[in-house]
């Protein structure tokens, strides 16, 4: 199949940048979106041109790396889906395809599609753990922890780090990321210890970082590779509560 | 070269307790003025540098990706060993040294190995502490599932993403020692050389992969955790920036490179469709737990699954391994996969795939279980191939997944340079010829929370050391070595790309130096290879700028190295005149087709010492014995 690609190039931070179109012909329906990208990129390259920079690694949907806005939507057209789990066959033969990179103010571009995540690592660092210090732990069995609550916590903990829920939303707001971390911690007996002051300081260098707020768009939810909901943000909003009251 | 390989006197169960008694250690007022350099924050690396900031050393760790959660630890599914014995099924840590050992056919350390066993337990413990959301059953314990080599269920699992949770739990202990200032992390930087000082390893150059800075770092000892090297394949299973640069730029300082030839190919893979493929994909060795593996009895069947009967179908691992079944050890099941296909019962557009069913289990345990224990591997699945796994059976075949070879490290984890130890994938220590599925992680781990915390110290303890600035000759001298590769890379202005050229060698491994070798087959790499070389030195194409974020000019040094790295690998493969695990010798085989082993002459690690540019590498040998797992033919009958 032929695409006609209309790529976001940018050369650095203070470069302005803007689109720039390219024909992409023979491209096999099975090919993954940036393994068409791969292909255009190898054309660049032989034309003497640079290739467009795109960050990726996996390639599996779990790495968390790749990130593109295409057609308007984080990650692409589907659901539940990373940009690397894009095939090509979900595009018609001959379709125009916009790609940008994540748009946000505490997201910026470093090269064409490739931009600074490092404020969600930020938000992390800021107590996004449980200080159990190797060695001098419990057995592993010590701690039971009923069945549906495991499991939701892990539904938490699924979150890959992508920042597609910041890309996706108006305010460019980074609630559900926070809230997947927030969540998965504040379930488990282990987490709990921590979790007044965990919950305070994560949100504060979110707000530091430059985050936007929650409107209760939901548009993160539904651009999530990993689906994760919203209900996370509600018991967000509850341990930030509880910590500031109680 | 000589090979000190350290292993503590005495019973192998006592032999770490004495060995951790018996090493030197650091005042703790002391450790903050000793600096330890980590490179790759995976599990191996963010587990030590997050332990090493615990105990109070100052660590600078390194990682070319943004964040340490990036690594390729992440993309581990199936699952993490430990001999908890929680299922009461007969598992002991004896039993998982036992399987360890015979599933790398004899070609690991059995002092090593036992170790690994032991420290395996505690790894569970620390990960539940961080919070890792393990599977559980209905009392709120942990639950387990089987993994092949083995006959108990001992591993544990986060539905199919262990590997991401056991990173991220590393990566919180990491996110932890940054918080309170013990640990600063550098991303997007990638190592390209190790400084020595008077033969001591005192720090690495990096590029700055943003702005292209060639930058210099100092320390007193520095650990490698840079992965495995199944990239020189092109295709295989690992992460498309998995490379072998820190390795070998070490191994072209002096570190000893051990069993290079030694690959894991992974019998459960996507197969690939088409030329433009840019990497493989792991299904999980748990879905071997519950899927069929078979072939159509005719040749050439082309019928759909669902319309070929029970009758006509050839479950050849159950038919040949009653005991073991689809469970057998990864060598084993993708030789078998292989040889199906080459005899012509292949499945698939491209003949060259296999039938895992899980029509059975669906049919046993229903869709609902199912699908909470493998749903995310289905839905992969489903979203590469179009097809629905529930419904037809899934098409798989072998694809490279791992390297048991690595840079050579004796019983501390220490490498021939002194000061500059390798852990996790990147070393040869643990696997020998053949690693047991979910023991990756669980090496990954124990090396980094628990040997090297305690062995790095005897060193720092016992070594004098001089102060060494970055600014040092020895730092200026790698700096200019490596800006002058840089300059020629980005000078040839040749025709191909770095990417054809890679293919293009990934294609000499896999036909060559592959799951099948022969003489002629090892022969034929070693004329190609070096022409191949020898063509991207004349006629590659790097574009862009060198002190910018330049991906052409990343993978071109990456490439650049798989190209020396294969022709080793080649070389190693030819000398093993056997055949042990994944290394398999078509010359050397039993009557019905499995591994055959020559105790006698090769009962030994391939330790290889770089000998200078254009000149054969020395062959040097670490003889094992086996006190306690005596050697014999590997059977899964």
């Amino acid at each position: 199949m032929n695409v006609t690609l209309k790529v976001w190039r940018q050369k650095n931070r203070n470069d302005a940048g803007r689109f720039v179109t390219y024909e992409v012909k023979d491209i096999s329906p099975d090919a993954s979106f940036l393994e068409m990208l791969d292909v255009l990129n190898v054309d660049l390259v032989k034309k003497g041109e640079e290739p467009i920079a795109f960050d990726h690694d996996c390639r599996e949907g779990i790495c968390g790396s790749c990130g593109i806005v295409i057609n308007g939507r984080a990650h692409g057209p589907g659901r539940g889906i990373a940009t690397c789990e894009l095939r090509m066959r979900v595009f018609r033969d001959g379709d125009m395809i916009v790609a940008e990179p994540w748009r946000a103010k505490a997201f910026p571009v470093i090269k064409d599609l490739v931009v600074d995540r490092t404020g969600l690592d930020r938000i992390m660092v800021a107590g996004g753990y449980i200080s159990a210090k190797t060695g001098g732990v419990p057995d592993a069995n010590a701690i039971p922890i009923p069945k549906p609550i495991a499991e939701e916590a892990m539904d938490a903990a699924a979150c890959i780090g992508c920042g597609a829920c910041v890309a996706a939303c108006p305010n460019s707001s980074a609630m559900l990321f926070v809230a997947a971390k927030i969540s998965h911690l504040a379930l488990l007996p282990q987490g709990k210890v921590e979790a007044t002051t965990r919950v305070q300081r994560m949100v504060e260098q979110m707000d530091k970082e430059g985050f936007g707020n929650c409107s209760n768009n939901y548009a993160c939810e539904a651009e999530c590779p990993k689906e994760i909901s919203v209900l996370h943000i509600a018991r967000l909003n509850r341990e930030f509560i509880k910590a500031k009251v109680l | 070269m000589t090979l000190d390989s350290k292993i503590p006197a005495g019973p192998i169960e006592k032999k770490w307790d004495t060995h951790r008694f018996n090493l030197k250690l650091v005042n703790p007022a002391n450790k903050r003025k000793y600096t330890i350099i980590v490179v790759g924050t995976g599990l191996a690396g963010a587990s030590a540098a997050a332990s090493f900031g615990e105990l109070g050393y100052n660590v600078l760790a390194f990682s070319y990706h943004e964040s340490p959660r990036r690594a390729h630890s992440i993309a581990a599914q199936g699952g993490i060993n430990a001999p908890k014995n929680y299922a009461n099924d007969g598992d002991s840590i004896y039993r998982l040294f036992y399987d360890t050992v015979k599933g790398g056919d004899y070609r690991a350390r059995e002092a090593n190995v036992y170790r690994l066993a032991q420290v395996s337990n505690n790894i569970i413990d620390q990960c539940v502490a961080q919070g890792v959301p393990f599977a559980r059953d209905y009392a709120g314990y942990l639950d387990n599932r089987s993994f092949g080599g083995a006959q108990v269920s001992r591993t544990f699992y986060a539905r199919g993403q262990t590997g991401q949770q056991l990173l991220l739990g590393a990566y919180s202990a990491l996110c932890r020692q940054i918080d309170v200032g013990s640990v600063k992390f550098f991303p997007r930087r990638e190592m390209l050389d190790v400084v020595l000082v008077d033969g001591q390893a005192r720090g690495i150059v990096a590029r700055n992969l943003v702005t292209g800075e060639i930058e210099s770092y100092a320390a007193h000892a520095v650990v490698l955790a840079t992965g495995g090297y199944g990239n020189v394949f092109y295709l295989s299973t690992n992460a498309k920036a998995s490379n072998a640069t820190a390795i070998w730029r070490a191994y072209k300082r002096g570190a000893a490179f051990g069993n290079p030839c030694f690959t894991q190919i992974h019998p459960t893979c996507i197969p690939q469709s088409g030329d433009y493929q840019s990497k493989l994909t792991l299904m999980s060795e748990s879905l071997r737990n519950d899927g069929r593996i078979w072939v159509p009895k005719q040749k050439g069947d082309k019928r759909k699954p669902e319309d070929i009967p029970e009758s006509e179908r050839d479950y050849y691992l159950e038919r040949l391994y009653p005991s073991f079944g689809n469970l057998v050890p990864r060598d084993v099941a993708s030789r078998r996969a292989k040889e199906m296909c080459d005899n012509g019962y292949g499945v698939g557009p491209t003949g060259l795939a296999v039938y895992l069913d899980f029509s059975d289990a669906i049919k046993r345990l229903g869709r609902m279980v199912i699908e909470e224990k493998y749903g995310n591997l289905f839905d992969m699945y489903h979203e590469i191939t179009g097809e629905d796994p529930y419904k037809t059976p899934m098409r798989i075949y072998p694809a490279v997944h791992y390297t048991m070879g690595g840079l050579w490290v004796d019983y501390n984890l220490m490498s021939t340079i002194p000061g500059l130890y390798v852990i996790g994938e990147a070393n040869f220590s643990d696997h020998g010829a053949n690693r047991l599925g979910a023991s990756a992680l669980m090496q990954g781990l124990a090396d980094g929370y628990f040997i090297i915390p305690y062995t790095i110290g005897d060193y720092l303890a016992t070594t004098k050391f001089k102060a060494v600035a970055e600014d040092a000759a020895e730092f200026r001298g790698v700096r200019e070595e490596l800006s002058a590769m840089i300059k020629k890379l980005m000078s040839i202005n040749g025709k191909k790309s770095v990417e054809e050229f890679h293919r293009q060698l990934g294609k000499i491994m896999w036909d060559n130096v592959g799951m099948a070798r022969t003489r002629e087959s090892l022969k034929k790499a070693l004329e190609e290879i070096p022409k191949l070389r020898e063509e991207f030195w004349n006629n590659v194409k790097v574009v862009g700028e060198s002190n910018d974020l330049n991906a052409d000019l990343e993978r071109a040094g990456r490439v650049a190295d798989f190209l020396e790295l294969g022709e080793l690998m080649a070389r190693d493969a030819l000398h093993r005149e056997e055949s042990c695990g994944g290394h398999f010798r078509v010359e050397y085989q039993t009557e019905d087709g499995e591994a055959k082993r020559d105790d006698e002459q090769f009962c030994y690690v391939a330790a290889w010492e770089y000998a200078g540019r254009d000149k054969e590498p020395v062959l040097n040998k670490e003889p094992l014995t086996f006190e306690y797992v005596k050697p014999s033919q590997r059977s899964y009958k």
